[in-house]
């Protein structure tokens, strides 16, 4: 009788020392898990701004400003078009 | 000592007291007990209160406001979160050292922080709103006693004026103030949410018990917008007011296939990002909300009833001379004078006489019907913010000379956006659609308002008045054929019309054979000597044109030469 109660005493202790230690361990992957919803929550605003980013470098007015001024680029004049219709083109 | 022999001793005492002591002690504990069962038991819920709130905190959970993007995708309207420091001003008692480095961190005078501080009779002021998170940060590491930060968002256009108008703008609150941003304030708004968490000593959290409310992002928004049409509209529009020195200007561009509203843009405008000096007439949407008196623009209707009731055909020959007519009184001219019209030549000279006599043979009833029907007079249901319904009196009222007037545009007032929507008749063969703001994907049901042979003639006429012998020359663009009509118009003031100012406009449609833009655009009150619809608004509106169909790859359905001016001097001048 003194040898069950001793060993059911012994097993009780393990388990209570397995619930300490899951529950730690359940807090510590929580705890990364915050981290990590954090760190998705940074990005999410970073991809925010770097999209904004990339629309103010691509503003319209700026490619165009770019592109006449630095690269010397316009619109071809009207003499020197050639249009290329589909049915032209099969031939 | 032999105590047993003590006398003290035998001395016996009565059996009640040690009785009474007994339940003494057992009342005692009956009552400790009961109050034991009653503190966890039965009345539990104020002690589980202050238990948790020793450990579980309530989180609130930021939610981001959609995006706006335009029909390709291209991001219009982004908020980021920013942050705004607020103090309690009785707590808050920065050093001198401190406060020099707040001001400079905040580029703000120290003056005007000392002030905020010195209210002691708030327990919350705003000391600075919107400031980066960068800032914020070194903001913090001051740690200046009473001082805290929020967050916020800041919304940003990267367009800045380019789009101020259609997209409007948000409060310091993240809350729609105008235009598209007000007009879907539910869509794009988001929806924080709070969750219940055990938070340890140190403020970290530990564990998740609840999520009281999930929060929800607010939705992106595809607006019908396309971006390059609307920068060139833009940048166009800008030059024109420039060089006629005109007060005010307003394009509109609507795609005929779906009724999406492509670009709209007004001048002056403001930058959405930096609203410090804003002033009414920066923010005023123009081409939605002002109405003016159309003009001219407004006889091919006349002309599509006529020919509709059957009572002229294109070719039927109308009498102009002597370029006046005299209805009770009044008397209305022509700018060219011309012995006889045909009804196309009509609206290609664009002459008032003609359009009078042929407004006097229909019933002011199946005018105002024929108005109505194209959508003047009443909401042209974008969906913006203050949406002008222009006005059309009640054709009981009207007497002859009313009538007429009517007939070329004056007397009647319109914006900007319904007369491109009422233009759209003619380019989709007597439809009217729903106009949109926000991208569609399916074409929508459309109204027939006139017979698809009455639209095809108004559009061969309109293509007319855009030759070199119409008034409109300059609209013309090398290799599409187009179609429009111009107006000018003198301006309101007090009740009288402005001897000297006007309202020059241009609506129409391109290519002609197979429409798929209308534009109209609208210069108010230039002044720099010219004024007529044919040359402020017509090569405004062929610049657009022009750089909108190439945008949109439309295929030319016109020859490739040069286009054909008539010589200097010699251009048809409209009635005004």
């Amino acid at each position: 009788m003194v040898r069950l109660n001793l060993l059911l005493l012994v097993v009780l202790a393990a388990c209570a020392l397995g619930l300490v230690t899951s529950q730690h361990r359940a807090r510590r992957y929580f705890g990364e898990l915050e981290q990590e919803q954090e760190r998705s929550r940074q990005l999410g605003v970073e991809y925010g701004q770097l999209q904004l980013e990339a629309s103010t470098w691509a503003v319209h007015a700026r490619v165009e400003r770019i592109a006449s001024r630095q690269l010397h680029m316009r619109v071809p004049e009207a003499k020197r078009l050639q249009i290329a219709r589909p049915e032209e083109a099969a031939k | 000592m032999n105590f047993a022999a003590s006398p003290v001793l035998d001395l016996t005492l009565p059996v009640w007291r040690s009785r009474f002591l007994l339940y003494v002690f057992v009342a005692g504990f009956a009552l400790l007990l009961g109050r034991a069962v009653y503190l966890q038991g039965l009345n539990n819920d104020f002690l589980q209160a202050k238990g948790e709130s020793r450990y579980s905190r309530v989180m609130e959970v930021p939610a981001n406001r959609g995006r706006v993007l335009d029909r390709n995708g291209e991001a219009l309207a982004i908020s980021t979160p920013v942050k705004s420091i607020w103090a309690i001003p009785g707590e808050a008692h920065p050093g001198a050292r401190q406060l020099a480095r707040l001001a400079a961190l905040l580029e703000m005078p120290q003056a005007e922080i000392d002030k905020r501080l010195a209210d002691t009779g708030r327990d919350f002021v705003f000391v600075k709103r919107q400031i980066s998170p960068e800032v914020a940060e070194r903001v913090a590491s001051l740690h200046i006693p009473g001082l805290f930060q929020n967050r916020e968002y800041r919304r940003y256009y990267p367009s800045g004026d380019v789009m101020a108008h259609v997209l409007g703008f948000t409060g310091a609150d993240d809350i729609g103030q105008e235009g598209v941003e007000l007009a879907f304030q539910e869509r794009l708004a988001g929806k924080p949410g709070s969750r219940r968490v055990i938070k340890d000593r140190l403020g970290q959290t530990v564990e998740d018990i609840e999520s009281i409310k999930a929060a929800q992002d607010g939705n992106d928004l595809t607006l019908a917008l396309d971006a390059r049409i609307q920068n060139l509209a833009f940048s166009h529009l800008k030059a024109a007011v420039a060089q006629n020195r005109a007060k005010a200007g307003g394009v509109v561009v609507l795609d005929v296939d779906t009724g999406e509203l492509l670009a709209l843009a007004n001048f002056p405008t403001y930058n959405p990002n930096n609203r410090s000096k804003l002033a009414g007439a920066q923010l005023r949407n123009r081409a939605v909300t002002d109405t003016f008196e159309p003009g001219s623009t407004l006889k091919p209707f006349t002309i599509a009833l006529a020919l509709e009731a059957g009572r002229v055909r294109p070719e039927s020959v109308i009498q102009t001379a002597p370029g006046t007519l005299s209805i009770g009184g009044a008397t209305i001219r022509d700018a060219h004078v011309e012995r006889s019209l045909t009804v196309a030549q009509v609206i290609q000279k664009s002459s008032n006489v003609g359009a009078a006599k042929i407004a006097l043979g229909l019933s002011p009833e199946s005018m105002w019907e024929m108005f109505r029907d194209v959508g003047f007079g009443s909401v042209p249901g974008l969906g913006f913010p203050g949406e002008a319904t222009g006005k059309v009196r009640p054709y009981r009222s009207w007497r002859p000379i009313e009538q007429a007037t009517m007939s070329y545009g004056h007397g009647i007032a319109v914006s900007l956006v319904q007369l491109a929507r009422a233009y759209s008749v003619f380019a989709r063969d007597g439809e009217l659609v729903p106009l949109s703001l926000v991208r569609v994907d399916a074409p929508p049901v459309g109204r027939r308002v006139m017979a698809p042979k009455t639209a095809a003639a108004v559009r061969a006429m309109l293509e007319m008045a855009v030759n070199r012998d119409g008034t409109a020359p300059r609209a013309q663009i090398m290799g599409y054929r187009v179609a429009g009509k111009t107006g000018t118009a003198h301006k309101q003031e007090n009740g009288a019309y402005a001897p000297d100012k006007y309202v020059s406009s241009f609506v129409g449609f391109a290519p002609a054979s197979h429409p798929r833009l209308v534009i109209a655009v609208m210069i108010d009150e230039p002044s720099a000597g010219r004024y007529y619809g044919g040359t402020v608004a017509a090569p405004l509106f062929a610049q657009i044109m022009a750089g909108a169909l190439r945008a949109l790859d439309v295929a030319p359905d016109g020859p490739m030469q040069p286009i054909e001016l008539p010589p200097e001097g010699q251009e048809v001048k409209e009635s005004v």
